[in-house]
């Protein structure tokens, strides 16, 4: 039984624990960003080179929606520049996302495939994504393919390296238990390997969609004359340090979207994983 | 009618640490009828598993053959339904789709499943569960629904690997008499692994007695006490004191072998 006061307590105040954490989870980025917002207007530092979050904000608006033109030539063309990289990671993603998960249950499930392809694959492992840009120029030139491209060296590898541990690490007995019931080898990959291999691989994406955005915008810094990390690169060069910080603040925004993407994709196809999921991880 | 013919297996296992072979099953044969209900009795490590395996085709024998229905057993088949010690799931199916798994390998549709599932799902007792995943479930009622699953492919052998040793006492007794329940009710050939006397008197009509590594069989009998067996009574005492006097008798010929 409630008493009277909690009972009037619950009528005015039904979330009063959950404005709490709310309060409690958003306190330390107010404060950070108000320290911030003080220490740019005390003057210790020219405001041209550390722009107040204010500032950063006006930028990221007229870059956004052309408020008042403060963002000069990029005035009202975030969307297009968010489009544009995003495309980019969605490419690069998708086929490292396939191409990886194929591999990586082939090399997985065989020994021979494993033996004949996975050493090549260890031997271009460590070479960093970024070092293969003035190849991928002189391949593919300037523009969205050399971008698609890195995205897609730095997304494979965290797939396929994530699958090969999946299929490895499953239970024999599941397989067994597969090959019990009648399963031709072609089922026991679709029906039993990959599905038991999923927590893992979902692992993988998300690691690589992180490693998408990094490269998305590395290559728009040097190879792409559009997207985010171009309007970062250009601003940098024309001294916009507050249109700087808006396209960080962008590429923040849109990497932490297409995570949550993937979480919620992840939450549905791991349903029967409620515990772990549900948390959030 | 032999149901199974187990001729002659021997099976080798190589220790590649140690580089030496080691012998888990010797020379062992043994023949089950129609709707028997055989407990192979031993202790562990004495290759009890490792000879259900074998007439699973999990493992091949190193020498030697084995026959289930006249076929020369030689991979897994639908033929020979497995239940496995842990009760080895699709975590990411439901308690229905488990069951019915291997009428998604036939390709049969949802529909056509579900109605299929269901009448085993009602035998094995989890009317109600069949939404369920099998992480939301008790190692009893999984095992249940491994029960379910092999008996679905209504195979001529089911072949079970101490389905009950890891659940509790009470539990354990619970789905003893299940089992023994459910196979009255479809008669199908049982091979039934355990190390414990009381559940291969409560369960089989022939107990194959095997001892210590390598795996022999010490000896096999009909074992035909009335059910429902009652395991205070004097015959089922008489029984266990014969099979502890075979165990007994079989670890002072090893000790005097040494």
């Amino acid at each position: 039984m409630q008493t009277a006061s909690e009972r009037l307590r619950a009528a005015f105040f039904p979330n009063l624990r959950w404005v709490l954490t709310k309060i409690e989870r958003i306190a330390v980025p107010l404060l950070l960003v108000a320290v911030w917002e003080a220490f740019s207007r005390s003057g210790a530092l020219p405001q041209a080179l550390l722009p107040p979050p204010s500032a950063v904000l006006h930028a990221l608006g007229d870059w956004m929606f052309g408020i008042d033109g403060s963002a000069q030539d990029y005035s009202g063309t975030w969307l297009r520049n968010a489009l544009a990289s995003t495309m980019r990671v969605a490419a690069g993603f998708a086929i490292a996302a396939a191409l990886g998960i194929v591999l990586g249950t082939a090399i997985g499930w065989s020994r021979a495939i494993e033996a004949t392809v996975e050493p090549t694959l260890q031997m271009l492992r460590p070479i960093p994504p970024v070092s293969w840009i003035p190849l991928a120029i002189i391949w593919f030139g300037i523009a969205d393919r050399p971008a698609i491209f890195l995205v897609f060296l730095g997304a494979f590898f965290p797939v396929l390296m994530n699958t090969i541990h999946g299929v490895k690490a499953i239970d024999r007995n599941l397989i067994r238990a597969g090959a019990m019931m009648g399963a031709s080898e072609r089922q026991l990959l679709t029906d039993i390997v990959v599905p038991a291999a999923l927590p893992s691989i979902f692992a993988g994406l998300r690691i690589a969609v992180g490693s998408a955005w990094m490269l998305t915008v590395t290559a728009e810094m040097v190879a792409v004359k559009s997207g985010v990390g171009y309007v970062l690169w250009d601003s940098y060069y024309f001294l916009r340090y507050d249109m700087v910080i808006a396209a960080m603040v962008s590429i923040g925004l849109l990497g932490f979207l297409s995570d949550y993407g993937i979480k919620l994709l992840m939450a549905r196809v791991l349903r029967w994983q409620r515990t772990t999921v549900r948390r959030g991880a | 009618m032999a149901e199974i013919a187990i001729r002659n297996i021997v099976k080798t296992f190589t220790d590649r640490q140690r580089d030496q072979d080691v012998l888990a099953v010797d020379n062992v044969s043994l023949t089950i009828r129609d709707n028997d209900f055989v407990c192979l009795l031993g202790p562990s490590g004495c290759g009890k598993s490792t000879l259900l395996n074998m007439i699973a085709g999990f493992e091949t024998p190193t020498s030697g053959r084995i026959e289930v229905a006249g076929q020369i057993v030689e991979k897994p088949g639908a033929d020979r339904g497995v239940v496995f010690q842990q009760p080895t799931l699709m975590p990411w199916l439901t308690v229905a789709e488990n069951v019915a798994f291997h009428l998604k390998l036939k390709g049969l549709g949802r529909a056509e499943r579900r109605a299929q599932a269901q009448a085993f799902i009602d035998l094995v007792g989890l009317t109600g569960f069949e939404g369920h995943y099998p992480s939301e479930l008790s190692g009893g009622m999984n095992q249940r629904v491994g029960i379910a699953r092999a008996l679905l492919m209504n195979p001529r052998v089911i072949l079970m690997d101490e389905p009950f040793a890891a659940l509790d006492a009470q539990t354990k007794i619970e789905m003893q008499e299940e089992l023994v329940r459910i196979w009255e009710r479809i008669r199908c050939t049982i091979v039934f692994v355990t190390h414990s006397v009381d559940e291969a008197l409560v369960l089989g009509t022939r107990i194959a007695v095997m001892t210590r590594r390598p795996g022999r069989i010490r000896e096999a009998f009909d074992f035909d006490l009335p059910r429902p067996r009652d395991v205070t009574s004097p015959a089922f005492n008489d029984a266990k004191r014969n099979v502890l006097g075979l165990i007994r008798e079989e670890a002072t010929r090893i000790r005097h072998a040494a």
